[in-house]
């Protein structure tokens, strides 16, 4: 690698979609740009790569959306998800944002598509990258060499160097070599601190080791450390993630969108133990996956197993893993690695406790337990028909809700007030808008929103 | 338990194409974010599990654009290691070896580009010796070096016993996928596909990822159009002067300004430019996300038939000079290694992709079912 002798106008730290977008933003204002990313080319752009699609305010139908998705109504979606933890001005910003971002992505090389098989209820308000996040890096990647772009890959900053109200460099690591960024305004949009596992533990407890990490090893938070140890300015409960339930065979990392298991509200889900713990047919997957990931973190051994029988094996999307599969309840919890009459004593106990009546997987069909102490209050039917199958779940945490308090020109605050050529986009500073739970498809609309916005003041500012 | 994609614990290498093919469209199954690309993913969503004729329809139906690998957050170093285009194209290969008969004919061109190159020189000594043991007492233009009804004799045979060959094969294969019946709209929809090579445009109209990486473009599309309307008009221009020579008793040498001649030229032009364009971007693409194997077969057969039209256009340049004849013997040499070749070499990939697409559009539309 080499040194870079010159002073950049902008060095974005991070190479995901918030980095790029403000990359290119600041370009084409003229500015010459430097991007650091920290994972190697065949791993470039964060969790961008794992995402699918961008949610979308719009008036009427617009490629590749249906129908009509007011500002209004994404808000109080985003309410419902936050609880009202969020930055009502900055998240309308973002929302009312996303309507001229669409043509903007088209223009700088993403494709879109209409929405995927298994997902109809998200056509209207989520767009769907053609080829998924990484086809929508790769665009973005080209878009950003045509344009003059200078991309360094392997580049981990490891310090953020402030004097007064001012960042005068950046000391990265390029291959493991040290090197000395030097630029005029600086963007981070180098994402959460998911992938530092001592750092989840430390914010958790030792349970977190058993957390599966959903996308990227490389986001592992050093900037945002740097930054909060600067006296940055921060956001978000430091104790806080978004993990969901996923195959507890997953790889340790980046396991990504195969490793999800949609089958939980078909199913009853034991502990190691061999014990329900929650009721499994709440409400429909897409508003209760979410929860999965605490429920099962906070189990034995964080791990807990989903028992399905034969009536219910098509009725979710395949799993990139097969199911363990056994003629009886006994073996299967055998396989499973369970206590078999545990498992015996649970299932007959939810089998006895189901009612009549029509089965329907698409609605809550109210077909609910009688008398067990933890109910199923949709989708109950007993399991009796075999073959059994069981999945094992574990937590898979998608992001850390830590991160900068930015403000609507995505600059970055000190308790002394704003530095003045510093700026924030992406996951890092997510946490100001999304304080509690996940809006499908509202990262890409972070990250594309406030990547422009930091883009464009860095250009202005060194103009 | 541990990750373990692979059956009774083989490692990678040791698994057949099939296998191969199988593990990763599961995990492909898993995601579907390349649903748009092609015809491919959509048809994949249909099943959770896929039988080996399953996966011989989805090789047939993979154009090899690569959209969905460098789309793909699985390929290596991940340790999913997919490599969607390279394990099709593997199958793909396997099937029409297998399909083939004999088999080893298929085995043999379809991988080694010397073997074509050695048949061409066997058939040129060939035309060269019967060029010269059977030149005619009489006759116009060529056919004052070989006579018709010797072509004829020759080139029928040639033409047709491949031809039957591949419509065996073809039968084979629609059981092997379980084709259904066939209707003219299944084959209207297939030839429109076709026609307009939907499946290497990249699901945008921007073309496919063959020669530039990531990067989108649509000159393998256009290369591939060149020359497969150029081969069609310079089968039309043959069609038509058998029609003459038959029907109308006018015989070659036609001139310019003749049906055979308007057909002809340009398709033979045509056939010149893609077979370059389409053997330059071969070599620029990545080998690795192709079936490694017949690469050789399969760029000898590119630069074959832009022999075949090259020849032919030099044919006709040399009217009525001495070369005539020693051109006559090349480029009969080269079409008779191509219709030969037919059931063994790249070219039975256009049966075969027909096929795919018409065993295709007979099935119901793929399903919105799954998680919502």
């Amino acid at each position: 690698m080499k040194d870079w002798p010159e002073t950049f106008d902008l060095a974005v730290v991070g190479g995901g979609n918030a980095a790029l977008c403000a990359a290119i933003t600041a370009a084409e204002a003229g500015a010459s740009v430097l991007i650091l990313e920290g994972a190697p080319k065949a791993y470039r752009g964060g969790n961008s790569r794992h995402t699918r699609n961008f949610r979308c305010m719009h008036h009427g139908p617009m490629f590749p959306l249906t129908g009509s998705y007011e500002e209004e109504e994404y808000f109080q979606d985003l309410m419902l998800v936050t609880k009202g933890k969020t930055d009502e001005a900055l998240a309308r910003l973002a929302i009312r944002s996303t309507e001229e971002c669409l043509p903007w992505m088209m223009a700088h090389g993403v494709r879109f598509q209409p929405s995927l098989s298994g997902t109809l209820s998200l056509s209207r308000t989520n767009a769907f990258f053609l080829g998924g996040g990484k086809a929508l890096v790769n665009a973005y990647y080209s878009t950003a060499a045509n344009l003059g772009i200078k991309i360094a890959y392997e580049a981990q900053v490891t310090h953020v160097h402030r004097e007064a109200d001012c960042i005068t460099h950046l000391e990265v690591e390029v291959a493991g070599r040290p090197v000395t960024v030097k630029a005029r305004a600086f963007v981070l949009a180098s994402g959460g601190f998911q992938a530092d596992i001592d750092w989840l533990a430390r914010a958790w407890g030792p349970a977190a080791r058993n957390f599966l990490i959903r996308g990227t090893p490389y986001n592992r938070g050093v900037v945002l450390r740097d930054m909060l140890d600067q006296g940055a300015e921060s956001v978000g409960d430091p104790t806080q993630c978004h993990a969901v339930a996923i195959d507890g065979r997953a790889p340790k990392y980046d396991g990504g969108i195969v490793t999800r298991l949609d089958c939980v509200p078909f199913s009853i889900v034991v502990n190691k133990e061999g014990e329900r713990f929650y009721d499994e047919g709440e409400d429909v997957w897409p508003k209760r996956y979410a929860i999965w990931g605490r429920l099962v973190a906070a189990q034995p051994d964080q791990v807990g197993f989903a028992l399905i029988d034969a009536k219910s094996i098509d009725l979710f999307m395949p799993s990139v893993f097969p199911p363990v599969k056994a003629d009886t309840i006994e073996g299967l919890a055998t396989a499973l690695g369970l206590h078999p009459q545990a498992v015996r004593r649970t299932v007959d106990g939810f089998n006895a406790a189901c009612t009549p009546g029509p089965f329907h997987p698409t609605e809550l069909d109210g077909l609910r337990t009688q008398g067990l102490k933890v109910p199923k209050t949709n989708w109950a039917r007993p399991l009796e028909t075999p073959p059994f199958y069981g999945y094992q779940l574990r937590p898979g945490v998608t992001f850390t809700y830590l991160g900068l308090k930015v403000d609507a020109r995505a600059q970055v605050h000190t308790p002394e007030g704003p530095v003045r050529n510093l700026w924030a986009a992406g996951e890092i500073m997510a946490g100001s808008i999304l304080g509690q739970g996940y809006l499908a498809g509202f990262g890409m609309t972070i990250g594309t929103v406030f990547g422009r916005i930091a883009g464009k003041e860095a250009a202005a500012h060194v103009a | 338990m541990s990750l373990d994609l692979s059956p009774a614990g083989l490692p990678l290498s040791a698994l057949s194409a099939t296998q191969e093919a199988r593990r990763q469209i599961e995990i492909c199954n898993a995601c579907r974010y390349c649903e748009g690309f092609c015809s491919v993913f959509p048809a994949m969503t249909r099943q959770k599990a896929f039988a080996d004729g399953d996966l011989t329809q989805l090789a047939n139906l993979c154009h090899n654009c690569r959209g969905c690998y460098y789309a793909c957050q699985y390929t290596q170093p991940h340790e999913f290691a997919l490599n969607i285009p390279a394990a099709l194209a593997e199958v793909r290969v396997e099937s029409w070896e297998r399909l083939a008969r004999p088999q080893a004919l298929a085995r043999l061109f379809q991988t080694q580009g010397v073997a074509l190159a050695g048949l061409l020189v066997v058939a040129l000594a060939w035309f060269f010796w019967a060029l010269t043991m059977w030149r005619p007492v009489s006759g116009a233009g060529f056919y004052a070096h070989l006579a018709h009804n010797t072509l004829v004799a020759i080139f029928v045979p040639a033409f047709v016993l491949p031809l039957a060959l591949i419509a065996l094969s073809l039968r084979d294969y629609w059981r092997e996928v379980g084709g259904g019946r066939v209707r003219w709209a299944h084959l209207m929809r297939a030839f429109d596909q076709a026609a307009r090579m939907k499946n290497l445009s990249g699901g945008h109209g921007e073309g496919c990822n063959f020669e530039n990486a990531d990067r989108f473009s649509n000159h393998r599309r256009v290369m591939h159009q060149l020359m497969m309307y150029g081969f069609l008009l310079c089968f039309a221009s043959t069609s038509s002067g058998t029609v003459m020579h038959y029907a109308l008793g006018w015989e070659a040498p036609y001139p310019l300004l003749s049906l055979p001649k308007l057909l002809g030229v340009p398709g033979g032009l045509m056939m010149v430019a893609g077979a370059v364009g389409l053997a330059l971007l071969k070599l620029r693409a990545d080998p690795a996300l192709g079936a490694v194997r017949v690469w050789g077969g399969e760029m000898a057969f590119i630069l074959l038939l832009g022999g075949v039209a090259l020849t032919g256009l030099a044919l006709y340049a040399a009217t009525g000079s001495a070369l005539v004849g020693p051109l006559l013997a090349v480029h009969l040499a080269t079409v008779m290694v191509l219709f030969l070749l037919m059931p063994f070499s790249k070219m039975v990939h256009g049966f075969y992709r027909l096929a795919a697409l018409v065993a295709e559009a007979g099935r119901p539309a793929p399903s919105a079912g799954g998680d919502t």
